[in-house]
């Protein structure tokens, strides 16, 4: 395999790794806001448990997804320095914003978040939980316009020729409000408001079912359901907008998203389908004039295929955009339906006995996060061959100084890291929920277990001891 | 060409990212010498407290690297790319070390298993001295020059990062934070663990000036083009000279047992080191050792003046902002460690 392709393997894998948590991160963020507001207002020891039970969950959460984060700031520089060379006038500014305003404030206040129960007052608490989350839905504004940056280029001019061409910045809200840029954000914060909302939904349902903590379950379910339910409802109109914004901008990713080839005819919005690249066409259970309708409001205006694209210009891998972009759509559809209903059984007080769908919601909390994943890959896969749309093309963005061999290195290291950090996660995710929510004293027995204090003694003995 | 007070956009610029690094140095040089030292505390009770005295402040602290990489890549984009990609190795090894650290702070407490928490203190160990290590083999490397063709790409051998002089350099820093790092642990600890560290922060320090006195003898010596500038201006001299005073002082105020003063004069000694380092470098930023024409200097590495002048309004709303709550931050836990049942 040549560079090219070992680099983009290792850029799609390392962050769709951390793509794993940040959403979890922002989303849980915003229910611990609830359940802490919560709190303030009721003064239920019930809800401080509750957010304390959270808490624990949301460092580990926080803890890999800023582990995994660092990579990639520094794999631009590594494998892709001619992109870094290219972009860096642009969408330096927009990391670096990322930075200042974002990360030291998430992490500034995340201390205070964890550790200080004891030594802040309670509103002073919460104002620490508030601005983490704050933090934590700016780091994803920054990032993402600089994504939205390479998908629909804005407020910039190119100079230079050749190796030494670069983009720099002309005007800087143009950039940060380039076209594709607040549709997205948004979409991408509700897309994490899921992903957080159902692990909430998802430990509670386990508990109701083991019969474990049934008021905390109740009460936290209730939380993560409202949240679910809204963002689900939005998460449809928001995915509209951003596919409105693609028909616009990058028509070729467009047609490779419903496999659409033919410029002349209406274009069809299929339920779910295969594309065939040698026959240049697409089978499958399909709305006639679906796309065409969405895009125009017509069912028969004609919407350009990819047959009007040079092939070099066309995405290749088409179906992966393709299946992506469906299994998101799919996913989408089943969780506005699975809130509703969740909602309506809620209401009618019969939520708490249907163990069948518990069982689906304990299982759903794997939904969003794959959503988020195909989302992320539609909109990448689907932007090539191009890494900044319409001006730099993927294979021409690469670190001239990097062999294969050097790649194959730092993809190894990482698979075998990140497998690790990722059964771990599973690992003490699952002991954390086995544990529970603490009550009264339990936790103070934890620290000073019979367990440890052996330990404690141990580590002492040991030296004392010769072999 | 821009210019505020006197100086163009670009020299701000680099006066940014160099004081965004010195801030990362000065802080997470504790954090990482804290975990260098972590092993020589052999009791379960002394490792938690330690590990709780940077708990609440090592991710806030990490991010200045975030921010300095970010700094680099939107101010130099050249010299991030060529940078980035002559050290791939070492980068990724940097990297792979940063999750540990990271995630050994994160998972220790988790479990009360025995062999658990032992391989978490060695993982932290291990991985908070390979982060200072390979921060100075790249900062060694930057030093003395690395070679870089006309585009600015990097023409030597995959292994070339390591020789001579990278390495001491490595060392040097390595023992710098290990000294730092004690001297802030003996300020937020009691008892027997405070006399115990009393001892580790002489030793550290000790380490610590051996290892500097080799290194300048060694920069005199062979590395002619690191002292020139200051050769040049005999004012300068005071910088070199202010920090071999700090240094001095280090050792008078630790064998006084104040602490405070002797971690203010180690943030000095920092500051001053990476002064130098600019002092030196400017306006160069990699120094190529093909042809000096190839040098990659402030002036012709930089982002547009347009672009570097959006980022200095930037840093300038943004700097304050973190000021402010970063204090708030050291403020709510300052004092002696103290756990309770969130803590690690
Ligand atoms: C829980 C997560 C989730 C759910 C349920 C949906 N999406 Fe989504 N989608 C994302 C999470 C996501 C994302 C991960 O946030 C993406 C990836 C890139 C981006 O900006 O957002 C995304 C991208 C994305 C794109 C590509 C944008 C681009 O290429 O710039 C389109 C057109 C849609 N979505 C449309 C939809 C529609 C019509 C949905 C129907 C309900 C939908 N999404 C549900
Ligand atoms: C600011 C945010 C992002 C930037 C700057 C960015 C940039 C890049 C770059 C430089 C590449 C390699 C070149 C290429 O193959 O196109 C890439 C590929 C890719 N990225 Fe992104 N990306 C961002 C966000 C994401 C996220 C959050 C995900 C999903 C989790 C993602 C998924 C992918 C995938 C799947 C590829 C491989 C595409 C392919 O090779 O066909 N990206 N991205
Ligand atoms: C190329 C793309 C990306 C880069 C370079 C990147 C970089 C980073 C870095 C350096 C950190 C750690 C910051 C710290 O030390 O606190 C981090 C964490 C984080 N990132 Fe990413 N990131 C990328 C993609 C994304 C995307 C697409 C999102 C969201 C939509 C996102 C959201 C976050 C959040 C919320 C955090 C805070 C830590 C957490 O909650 O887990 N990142 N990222």
């Amino acid at each position: 395999m040549d560079v090219e392709i070992l680099a983009r393997i290792q850029f799609a894998f390392t962050i769709a790794f951390h793509y794993i948590y940040p959403p979890l991160s922002i989303g849980l963020g915003l229910c611990m806001v609830i359940m802490e507001g919560a709190y303030l207002k009721t003064k239920l020891k019930l809800y401080e448990d509750m957010t304390k039970f959270f808490t624990k969950i949301f460092a580990l959460i926080f803890g890999i997804g800023v582990a995994t984060g660092i990579v990639m700031e520094f794999e631009f520089g590594t494998n892709w320095a001619t992109y870094s060379k290219y972009v860096g006038d642009v969408f330096g500014s927009a990391l670096a914003a990322e930075g200042i305003f974002a990360f030291a404030l998430e992490s500034g206040f995340l201390g205070v978040l964890l550790f200080g129960w004891k030594r802040v007052s309670p509103v002073v608490h919460f104002i620490s939980t508030v601005m983490v989350t704050l933090g934590s839905m700016f780091s994803a504004i920054w990032i993402v316009v600089a994504n939205s940056w390479q998908q629909t280029p804005a407020g910039y001019h190119v100079v230079g020729e050749g190796l030494e061409a670069r983009a720099e910045i002309t005007d800087f809200w143009a950039m940060v409000f380039n076209p594709s840029s607040v549709e997205r954000i948004m979409h991408v914060w509700l897309g994490a408001f899921l992903a957080g909302s159902f692990l909430v939904i998802s430990i509670a349902s386990y508990y109701l079912l083991k019969k474990k903590h049934i008021e905390f379950a109740q009460k936290a379910f209730g939380v993560g359901l409202v949240v679910a339910l809204v963002s689900a409802y939005a998460q449809l109109f928001s995915g509209h907008k951003a596919a409105d914004v693609v028909a616009e901008y990058q028509p070729a990713k467009l047609a490779a998203m419903e496999g659409h080839f033919d410029s002349s005819a209406a274009a069809d919005m299929y339920l779910f389908g295969w594309v065939d690249k040698e026959k240049e066409k697409t089978n499958g259970i399909a709305i006639p004039g679906g796309l065409s309708f969405l895009t125009h409001g017509d069912f028969k205006a004609p919407v350009t295929g990819l047959k009007a694209f040079k092939p070099e210009d066309r995405p290749q891998s088409l179906n992966i955009v393709f299946q992506s972009y469906h299994i998101m759509i799919a996913i989408g559809m089943f969780l506005i339906a699975l809130t509703t209903f969740g909602a309506y059984m809620w209401w009618k007080k019969k939520l708490f006995d249907k163990r069948w769908l518990l069982l689906i919601f304990t299982w759903s909390v794997l939904l969003p996060q794959i959503a988020n994943q195909v989302g992320w890959f539609t909109a990448e896969t689907g932007r090539q061959p191009w890494v900044v749309y319409g001006l730099l093309r993927t294979s021409e963005a690469l670190s001239q100084a990097v062999t294969a061999e050097q790649v194959w290195f730092s993809l190894i290291l990482f698979t075998f890291v990140y497998t690790v950090l990722f059964a771990l996660f599973v690992f003490l995710l699952n002991r954390k929920i086995q544990h529970g929510p603490a009550y009264a004293g339990q936790e103070e027995d934890e620290i000073h277990s019979p367990r440890l204090e052996e330990m404690a003694e141990n580590f002492g003995r040991e030296r004392a001891e010769p072999l | 060409m821009d210019t505020f007070l006197g100086l163009d956009y670009a020299t701000w610029w680099f006066l940014v990212v160099g004081a965004t690094f010195t801030g990362y140095a000065i802080l997470d040089g504790f954090d990482l010498g804290a975990g260098a030292i972590h092993l020589f505390f052999n009791k379960e009770q002394s490792r938690r407290i330690v590990l709780n005295a940077i708990g609440p402040v090592w991710d806030g602290n990490e991010v200045w690297l975030v921010i300095g990489g970010g700094a680099l890549f939107a101010g130099f984009p050249k010299v991030y790319a060529a940078v980035f990609s002559a050290f791939y190795i070492p980068f990724m090894l940097f990297l792979t070390a940063l999750i540990f650290r990271a995630i050994s702070i994160e998972f220790r407490s988790k479990e009360p298993m025995l062999w658990w928490r032992k391989w978490w203190d060695i993982s932290y160990c291990v991985s908070s001295s390979l982060v200072a290590l390979s921060l100075g083999l790249v900062l060694g490397n930057i030093l003395i020059g690395i070679p870089i063709d006309k585009a600015g790409n990097f023409t030597g051998s995959a292994w070339s990062f390591l020789n001579v002089y990278s390495i001491m350099v490595s060392i040097t820093t390595l023992a710098l934070f290990m000294m730092h790092g004690a001297i802030y642990l003996v300020m937020k600890t009691e008892d027997r663990l405070y006399a115990k560290l009393t001892v580790i922060v002489k030793n550290a320090t000790i380490f610590f000036v051996i290892s500097a006195l080799l290194l300048s003898f060694y920069t005199l010596l062979y590395v002619p083009h690191l002292s020139h500038r200051i050769k040049e201006n005999p004012w300068l001299f005071f910088v070199p000279v202010t920090m071999v005073f700090s240094i001095a002082n280090i050792a008078r105020r630790i064998s006084q047992r104040r602490y405070k003063r002797a971690f203010l004069h180690s943030c000095l000694v920092i500051s001053l080191l990476l002064i130098i380092v600019a002092v030196e470098l400017y306006p160069n930023l990699v120094l190529s050792s093909n042809d000096e024409a190839y040098n990659l200097t402030v002036q012709n590495a930089s982002s547009s003046n347009k672009s570097l002048g959006i980022m200095l309004t930037v840093a300038a709303i943004g700097v304050p902002l973190v000021a402010i709550y970063t204090t708030f931050v050291f403020w709510t836990f300052k004092g002696k460690v103290k756990l309770d049942e969130m803590s690690y």
